[in-house]
């Protein structure tokens, strides 16, 4: 700091500060030795190309690092496909180590952005100029990039403040809006950004890289598991990472993972649990049912998860008719709702199911 | 002197009566040395705070032990103070963030970086990272949920979270990926009678197991409720007798007569009656949704299978109002009042059916 008030020196307070980030760096690069650091960051894809399975971002993003234009970026899907590591990854590529700090500016929800941030920070950042050259001379684009993570949690106020600020800056600053659900964001946001739509991760894709890490990390896994774990994921790489990761190291270093291991960590209801319940629901009688989902939530499973593996369940059903089926799922949508908005879980699971028995064994 | 509970809660991982795999887990996970976010969740009484105390224990020695109280003061956007208070000791610290209803998200934000920030000293010796546990998470409100997203994975390096709560329903999925899920269930009535009966040896006392069946099966698998209901028994009478009373609380017992004043009539008297005794309930602080789940209780005792179905559709109806809505009762009361539409007809076609 003191060498750059020094002023426009020649070039030993210049080289002064490059020996500091050195050790930084290097500490960080010694890092993956000594601490562990989680398999959901180590294997975070570094480059574009790494990204596995969003063929039209990549292309896009490819073309915008060969040296054509970025518009404004609206990415969107469920979460664990790879959102943030792609336009982190993007901006790393395009601006390099050095350069990152000052043309990138990343909001999430973390962060506090209520209108006020976005008239203040958002826009001073955005109307700074930046040159077309880095430091060194190589050439880099002339904008800088806000991200704003997660920005479906904007108030719309927020939202609205963004709209003239994005155009009038389309000099300077390509924003990038990060979201799970397009539907939060405001209509004017959406028509001025490209629309990207984040797959959930293929079954190809996602095993190939379970096993890639499990070979960097020298874990053994039965096959079966992989399927299990993707099942259980469902396409969300960051979970099935974060469940391997936890299942490895519950089995140690010579054990092999094996898909009951899984079961148990992701607190997925157990099969035979739900077989109970459904069979309890045929025999017509209050009293057990009462009894068996009592036990289910002393057990401990969590509402939210029962229901959706019971959705699973009933839409495979043979023997249940349509009509029936259609009577049910409606209940479940507003079970859902109710135990979104923090209902007691026993009696919501209780409505669901006497609506299941009185369907099963009245229904005309 | 302390209360049983206090006084044989296990401090060690080694020392945990039920669920021993999962201790066994937990171990391992400590003793990796890497540490992911945990997710806590279970019924309550059922020892999540036990094994997340004894995890903090595991990892950092008996230095976590040496508690103490702090006042925290954060400002919100609006200028608003508020205080928080929060349990720490060196290398970790505990807050119920809904403490401080929907202004949560000012101090996830603030708290967090707090502490994630500060690296820990001499990392030699101990883990370098701190832990941060948050109770209640599932009375946390979206906008601090969400806040705590990014935070988490940005902060890794020196912080981890352990997250506890009843239920994951309310918890965003987004937060559910990045936690490893501990699910705690509630110990069955055999492990119950089984602490019952080790806790009174300790203590020199003579549990005959009648008494310490019952109380369990009272205790609907809250390990903390059946010690506190023992130790009543205890002050009550000693030598324990096998046929003992176990002691209820008073408001069940209210709870239970009013059932029966609205089984008996179902008239807008009665319903006034009632109002007035519900009142008095909310006014001793019952928690509404426990008044809820009592009275369907008692009421489906007296109906018939088809009834009961509705009934029960009813309740759920009216206690997921209550949660949305500000004043308790006029949800417990509606649902009252709908109970005695349904069980007056009811009554009516009987009547109509015999003749």
């Amino acid at each position: 700091m003191q060498a750059f008030l020094k002023g426009p020196g020649g070039a030993p307070p210049a080289k002064k500060p490059a020996p500091a980030p050195a050790p930084g760096t290097s500490k960080k690069d010694g890092k993956p030795v000594k601490k562990h650091i989680p398999w959901v960051e180590k294997y975070r894809p570094r480059t574009v190309d790494d990204v596995a399975h969003q063929d039209e971002v990549v292309a896009v993003l490819r073309k915008t690092l060969e040296g054509s234009d970025l518009p404004n970026l609206l990415f969107y899907g469920p979460p664990g496909t790879g959102k943030t590591s792609t336009i982190l990854a993007a901006a790393r590529a395009l601006y390099g180590h050095d350069l990152y700090k000052d043309r990138v500016l990343e909001l999430n929800a973390s962060d506090e952005r209520g209108i006020s941030v976005v008239r203040e920070k958002v826009k001073k950042f955005s109307q700074l100029t930046a040159s077309a050259t880095r430091p060194d001379g190589k050439p880099c684009p002339p904008y800088k990039i806000i991200i704003l993570d997660e920005a479906d949690s904007m108030t719309s106020p927020a939202q609205a403040a963004l709209r003239r600020t994005m155009e009038k800056e389309t000099k300077t600053t390509r924003f990038c809006l990060i979201c799970n659900y397009v539907t939060r964001i405001i209509e004017p946001i959406t028509s001025r950004c490209a629309k990207f739509r984040f797959k959930p991760l293929g079954v190809g894709v996602m095993s190939e890289r379970l096993k890639h890490i499990c070979q960097e990390e020298n874990v053994k896994i039965e096959e079966e598991a992989i399927q299990t774990l993707m099942q259980i994921s469902e396409g969300d790489m960051r979970k099935a990472v974060m469940f391997l990761q936890s299942a490895s190291r519950l089995c140690g270093q010579d054990g092999s993972v094996n898909s009951q291991i899984i079961r148990d960590i992701t607190g997925v209801v157990p099969e035979d649990l739900l077989d109970e319940v459904l069979k309890v629901c045929r025999s017509d009688s209050y009293e057990k049912l009462d009894a068996t989902v009592k036990k289910v939530i002393r057990e401990g499973y969590a509402g939210s998860q029962i229901l959706s593996q019971f959705h699973d369940k009933l839409v495979a059903m043979e023997e249940v008719s349509d009509k029936q089926k259609s009577v049910i799922c409606e209940k479940m949508a507003l079970v859902d709702k109710c135990l979104l908005d923090g209902a007691d879980e026993y009696l919501q699971l209780m409505a669901l199911f006497s609506t299941v028995m009185h369907q099963m064994c009245h229904a005309e | 002197m302390s209360l049983w509970v206090d006084k044989y809660r296990p401090t060690t991982l080694a020392k945990l009566d039920y669920h021993k795999d999962q201790a066994a887990h937990l171990k391992k996970l400590v003793q990796g040395g890497d540490f992911p976010h945990l997710l806590v969740y279970g019924p309550s009484g059922a020892g999540k705070k036990t094994r997340v105390m004894c995890t903090l224990r595991e990892l950092y020695g008996s230095g976590v032990e040496k508690l103490r109280i702090e006042h925290n003061n954060f400002t919100t956007p609006s200028n608003k103070k508020l205080e928080i208070v929060s349990i720490s000791s060196n290398y970790h610290i505990e807050v119920n963030p809904s403490d401080v209803g929907i202004q949560d998200r000012v101090v996830i934000q603030e708290l967090i970086k707090n502490v994630a920030q500060v690296n820990q000293l001499d990392s030699s010796t101990q883990k370098d990272f701190k832990v941060v546990v948050l109770t209640e998470v599932d009375r946390l409100s979206r906008d601090a949920q969400h806040a705590l997203r990014r935070t988490m994975e940005k902060y890794m390096s020196t912080c981890r979270l352990i997250l506890v709560c009843n239920s994951t329903s309310k918890v965003i999925p987004a937060i559910r990926s990045r936690c490893l899920g501990v699910r705690v269930a509630a110990p069955s009535a055999d492990e119950i009678v089984q602490m019952l009966q080790t806790v009174c040896k300790k203590e020199g006392l003579n549990l005959p197991s009648e008494l310490a069946r019952r109380i369990a099966d009272k205790s609907q698998g809250n390990l903390r409720r059946a010690l506190l209901m023992c130790e009543a028994c205890k002050v009550q009478q000693y030598p324990f007798s096998a046929d003992q009373d176990v002691s209820e609380p008073d408001w069940e017992v209210f709870l239970r007569d009013t059932a029966s004043m609205i089984v008996q009539e179902q008239s807008p008297r009665r319903l006034l009656e009632v109002r007035g005794r519900l009142y008095e309930l909310l006014s001793h602080c019952i928690p509404a949704d426990v008044i809820m789940k009592g009275l369907l209780q008692e009421l489906l005792q007296n109906c018939d299978g088809e009834l009961k179905t509705e009934v029960v559709q009813s309740a759920a109806h009216f206690e997921h109002r209550l949660q949305s809505g500000q004043k308790a009762i006029y949800h417990i009361e509606a649902f009252v009042a709908r109970f005695m539409a349904i069980y007056k007809r009811f009554l009516e076609e009987g009547i109509a059916d015999l003749f």
